[in-house]
């Protein structure tokens, strides 16, 4: 075992794996991550808890992943890149991991021009592959970047992003490759809509032995409307929504929207355990929490193993 | 003007090595100016990159061009006939130079011969410092036309930090403190007030590709035929 957490153990038992999504509030307000974790416990394996996504200020990562923890949740730590130089990640690192995070998601991070603070100075002193390279040093080789031995190395179990829609396609698999080969554990793709291109992705994935060195948790949003349907189509950048999931969504009643969105992303998560490569799904309910438990049921993925089974 | 510093020879070298035709393009703007990319220093080079090339017992054909400035469209002109007689270029521009460049000519291997240092100034012959780093919101009227976000290494705008002592900055004592010197100068001028109340967190508004148009010629760029010419 690398890390020896929750979602390395089921990973690596072969068990199709489920994680969560829960973005830390624009507070200090404790109780609102406790009322978001509730809802997750026992319903996925891990728990994303994202970096300031979108650029907008939200309560740090690592202190949402600790209180994820103490509600029984196992948290995917992410960190990005666009706000802290390599003495801060490093830190952060060691203090999450001696706190007990034991997964980590690598990742550039969103442009400050998107979130509340435009005109933010942006640091990106490494990139995203660069700080996989940095983590799996600080656990593998127990140093730090500039080459010092760290006393008590943290051994995270290593994630990273990979989106089977963004540009230039044939060159996706590369990236990926190099993700990989930078020390990458596991994978959560973007979120997907179009299936077509996943499934030739996957292939082009499988074809390159690529997922014997990596596990792939294939990403998805439940469409809750129309409207939210067209707004990811239009404005969410790297974000492949085709037409045909427009009109199966605008053909129900709006009330049944919603519940046509999750009967979709069942049908997906149904394909992705059959799928040839596939360790799992990233399930990012945003802001619905609350529908998560009837998701995972729907989409026969309960119950969870339990952590002390997998001893 | 930008300050650039010619590469080791050795990389230069390496970069090339797999060619048999060379042309090194100079630029006579800012970086004959500070001795890196001019006729003269792509004379140096080519001589010195012949040499070494000959102790290796090869013999690669390496000339060289300088065109007025490389940033501009008109002085690329003259290389259209010229770069298909080669299957490499050296630039010897700017950061900027050698892709105006390579985007002039897609299909040449573009190499640059320099490292784009910062925008400074000359203090005397082959001496420079950094004085601009082109944050595209200019406060030296409130600091006495000493720029804090060049000069200061911490980019502090309510400076002196703590580590200041008898005048220089604490990551090297050849280094002034940047608000040393322009305490002195507002004290001098009687300013001194303008830099008493708090600078607020500002806008770093050069965190995406620069670019605009003057407003004199925004109609030239908006009619249809030329969409596409800007980014």
């Amino acid at each position: 075992m690398k890390s020896g957490s929750n979602l390395e153990k089921i990973l690596t038992k072969g068990i199709f794996a489920v994680t969560g999504e829960l973005g830390p509030p624009r507070g200090a307000d404790l109780d609102a991550i406790r009322e978001k974790a509730k809802h997750l416990k026992g319903m996925v394996d891990a728990v994303n808890i994202t970096d300031n996504q979108t650029a907008i200020v939200r309560m740090a990562s690592w202190a949402g992943s600790l209180i994820a923890l103490q509600e029984g949740l196992e948290p995917n730590y992410q960190m990005v890149c666009r706000d802290r130089n390599r003495i801060a990640m490093q830190s952060d690192i060691l203090g999450a991991y001696t706190l007990g995070i034991r997964n980590m998601l690598c990742l550039s991070g969103d442009h400050q021009i998107f979130g509340d603070h435009p005109y933010s100075k942006k640091v990106f002193d490494i990139d995203s592959m660069q700080l996989i390279t940095m983590v799996k040093k600080m656990r593998d080789d127990g140093k730090f970047l500039n080459n010092e031995e760290i006393t008590k190395p943290p051994r995270m179990f290593i994630g990273a992003a990979a989106n089977p829609f963004g540009d230039p396609y044939e060159f996706r698999v590369f990236r990926l490759a190099k993700k990989i080969a930078a020390g990458a554990d596991f994978i959560q793709t973007q979120c997907i809509y179009n299936m077509n291109r996943f499934r030739e992705w996957m292939k082009q994935v499988n074809d390159r032995g690529l997922t014997e060195k990596v596990f792939i948790l294939a990403g998805v949003i439940p469409l809750k409307s129309l409207v939210m349907a067209r707004y990811m189509q239009k404005n969410v950048p790297g974000m492949d929504v085709p037409e045909e999931v427009i009109k199966r969504i605008e053909g129900v009643d709006k009330k049944k929207q919603a519940s046509e969105g999750i009967k979709m992303c069942c049908e997906q998560i149904e394909e992705f355990i059959e799928m040839k490569g596939v360790a799992g799904v990233h399930l990012m309910a945003i802001e619905w929490e609350h529908r998560v438990p009837e998701i995972v049921e729907q989409a026969k993925l309960l119950p969870r193993p339990n952590p002390k089974d997998l001893e | 003007m930008i300050i650039a510093k010619v590469k080791p020879l050795e990389e230069v070298k390496t970069l090339i090595k797999d060619f048999k035709r060379i042309l090194t393009v100079g630029c006579a703007g800012c970086m004959a100016i500070c001795l890196a990319g001019g006729q003269k220093e792509v004379e140096t080079l080519n001589t010195k990159l012949a040499l070494s090339f000959k102790k290796d017992l090869t013999s690669p054909l390496i000339e060289g061009y300088t065109v007025e400035r490389q940033c501009e469209p008109q002085f690329l002109d003259l290389l259209d006939l010229m770069v298909e007689d080669y299957d490499a270029l050296i630039s010897m521009a700017c950061g900027a130079g050698i892709q105006f460049l390579a985007e002039r000519f897609p299909n040449m291997k573009v190499f640059p011969a320099v490292n784009t240092t910062f925008v400074g100034v000359n203090r005397d012959i082959g001496w420079y410092e950094e004085r601009c780093q082109c944050c595209g919101d200019c406060v030296l009227a409130f600091t006495g036309g000493i720029c804090p976000v060049t000069m200061c290494a911490k980019v502090l705008f309510n400076g002196p930090c703590g580590g200041s002592q008898d005048g220089h900055c604490e990551v090297d004592k050849n280094i002034p403190c940047a608000w040393v010197d322009i305490y002195k100068r507002l004290k001098a001028q009687g300013r001194l007030d303008q830099i008493l109340d708090v600078f607020p967190a500002r806008d770093w508004k050069n965190q995406t590709l620069g670019t605009f148009v003057l407003e004199e010629f925004q109609a030239r760029y908006s009619s249809k035929d030329n969409e596409g010419s800007q980014r």
